[in-house]
């Protein structure tokens, strides 16, 4: 990995009110790259998100965003560090109550003065980027999933942020519109010289657009590398993770009694 | 044992409820700190006008028209045994510009459009379009809350006023159209017996009053909602029940403020 670090995460633990999700996690995010932040559902992906967005405050350990600690910010210096910030949420998060072209023009009319005339190209010009230009007129009730998410792209890169953030992008696509997705990323991550963290437990897609790649677990970081060096490896957590397999160092079953007491049987023997 | 949970249960929803009290203070602090851009980008607030004060009309007009006329039938009942059928007028706007029409146009205002902002409010957070604002560095209490707060606030008394004229044609289409007390000591008893400061300006004074609160507990409530399809069914049943005791208990305080009895 080369270049300075736009993310530095250090010692990050973070606990919703006693029970702990991440215990200590280092992570760097070199300028320009994609990077993939794996794990199982639940294990903290999202909450790591929220840690860089300043939605939440590590308990101990800081999140760096180009050299500033986020928790350290005032509430005007984290709002002017959200302004180069983009963010993908889980579930699009589009304004239902306004157009595609709306959604996507929201943030230019809040945070620039630009004329009207701007940043109606601008919008053509994002929607474009994502191959929808035509759909600027429907809703977001009267679009698919895939359309959807493509537009919250476009929404999320209207201000060609610096670092832009992907929950979950392939969660619910069909193969498709995954592939679309994903060399979406890979795209407008190289054109905007921006970096990117894609949060995701979609494996195989990742691998394709990214630079390197983290997994975590249990609310450490248990492995990391390139691509080349995820499908190679033979640490038990990757293999299990990256082919899918149903048990492993991950249980399948949640922890429990024995079954034979659940069910009121006698101990088998 | 029982007594002890009874007393630990009993404490726990004090403690719950003053936490509460002091969760909706702040946020209404907050709506006022962040009022700025509700009147500097007016539009905003025009919108939310609309959908919340334009869209209530109808129900407020009829439900004022039919108030209007069951004050003239009643009244008209009780003034006759009197003698006294041509104060009909000034029992009627009276009645409708003191009490009917600001409490029965607030309370029709927080089920129509009170419910309304607190399940908009409550779904935008649940599908995370208030934390998106949040990540696009746009305080979603100034662009969102503010403007509905403002627009709550402007309609309930212009409604009322609406409630109060609709209910007055509806005591005269009873009581002159149909039942045929003189038109004339009709609207001249009105104008005699309705004092503009101490009946009308009290009047706006209360109705004010109630958009304030009205709006206030919708808004609360949808962005205190969880983000669950029962956490926002909830809150728009506690928005209108909420609403409608404060409406009246408020009234009742404002009430004995302003009409002491002389
Ligand atoms: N607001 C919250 N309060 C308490 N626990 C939470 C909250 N949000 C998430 N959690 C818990 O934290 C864990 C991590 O959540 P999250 O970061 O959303 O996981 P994921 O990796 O699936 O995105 C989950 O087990 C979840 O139940
Ligand atoms: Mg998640």
């Amino acid at each position: 990995m080369s270049s300075q670090a736009l993310v530095e995460i250090r010692d990050v633990n973070f606990a919703y009110d006693s029970r702990p999700i991440l215990k200590g996690v280092n992570l760097t995010f070199p300028k320009g790259k994609v990077i993939a932040v794996m794990g199982g559902s639940g294990c903290g992906k999202t909450t790591l998100l929220q840690l860089i967005g300043g939605a939440l405050r590590p308990s101990s350990g800081y999140v760096k965003v180009d050299g500033q600690v986020i928790h350290e910010l005032d509430h005007k210096g984290l709002y002017l560090m959200r302004r180069r910030m983009g963010m993908l949420f889980q579930f699009g998060a589009l304004f239902t109550d306004m157009s595609v072209y709306d959604n996507v023009a929201f943030q230019m009319r809040e945070h620039t003065d630009l004329p009207e005339e701007i940043i109606r190209d601008l919008v053509l010009m994002k929607l474009n980027a994502v191959g929808l230009r035509g759909s600027h007129h429907l809703m977001p009730a009267e679009l698919s999933g895939g359309m959807a998410r493509r537009v919250a792209l476009a929404r999320t890169v209207a201000l060609d942020p610096m670092l832009i953030m992907y929950d979950e992008p392939f969660a619910g696509l069909d193969p498709i519109s995954l592939t679309v997705v994903g060399n979406l990323i890979r795209r407008l991550n190289d054109a905007l010289g921006a970096t990117s963290v894609v949060v995701t437990h979609d494996v195989q897609e990742s691998l394709k657009i990214v630079d390197y790649i983290y997994f975590i677990a249990d609310g450490v970081v248990v492995a990391e590398g390139t691509p080349a060096e995820i499908s190679s490896s033979d640490k038990p957590f990757v293999h299990q993770f990256v082919h899918g397999e149903m048990d492993g160092p991950v249980p399948f079953h949640y922890p429990c009694g024995d079954y034979w007491q659940d069910l009121n049987l006698r101990p088998w023997r | 044992m029982t007594i002890v949970e009874h007393l630990r249960s009993l404490g726990h929803r004090i403690v719950n409820a003053v936490w509460r009290i002091g969760y909706t203070s702040r946020f209404f602090l907050l709506i006022l700190l962040y009022s700025g851009i509700s009147f500097r980008r007016f539009h905003l607030t025009i919108k939310e006008l609309f959908s919340s004060g334009v869209m209530s009309l109808i129900i407020i007009l009829v439900a004022g028209l039919f108030v209007g006329m069951v004050l003239g039938l009643q009244g008209y009942e009780t003034l006759k045994r009197y003698g006294a059928e041509s104060a009909l007028g000034s029992l009627v706007a009276l009645s409708l510009v003191r009490e009917l029409g600001p409490v029965l146009a607030a309370l029709l205002f927080a089920s129509r459009a009170g419910s309304a902002m607190t399940a908009e409010i409550g779904l935008m957070k649940a599908t995370e379009q208030i934390s998106a604002m949040e990540m696009m560095a746009i305080n979603p209490i100034a662009r969102v809350v503010a403007p509905r707060f403002w627009a709550g606030v402007i309609s309930v008394p212009l409604l009322s006023a609406l409630f109060s004229a609709m209910g007055v044609f509806g005591g005269y289409v009873v009581g002159v159209v149909l039942i045929g007390v003189d038109q004339g000591s009709f609207w001249s008893q009105m104008q005699a017996g309705v004092d503009f400061q101490h009946d009308i300006v009290n009047g706006i004074i209360k109705s004010f009053v109630f958009g304030v609160a009205v709006t206030a507990i919708a808004l609360f409530e949808g962005y205190d909602a969880p983000p669950t399809a029962e956490g926002v069914s909830g809150a728009t049943t506690r928005t209108v029940v909420e609403s409608s005791l404060t409406i009246l208990f408020l009234d009742f305080i404002l009430t004995a403020f302003m009409f002491q009895g002389e």
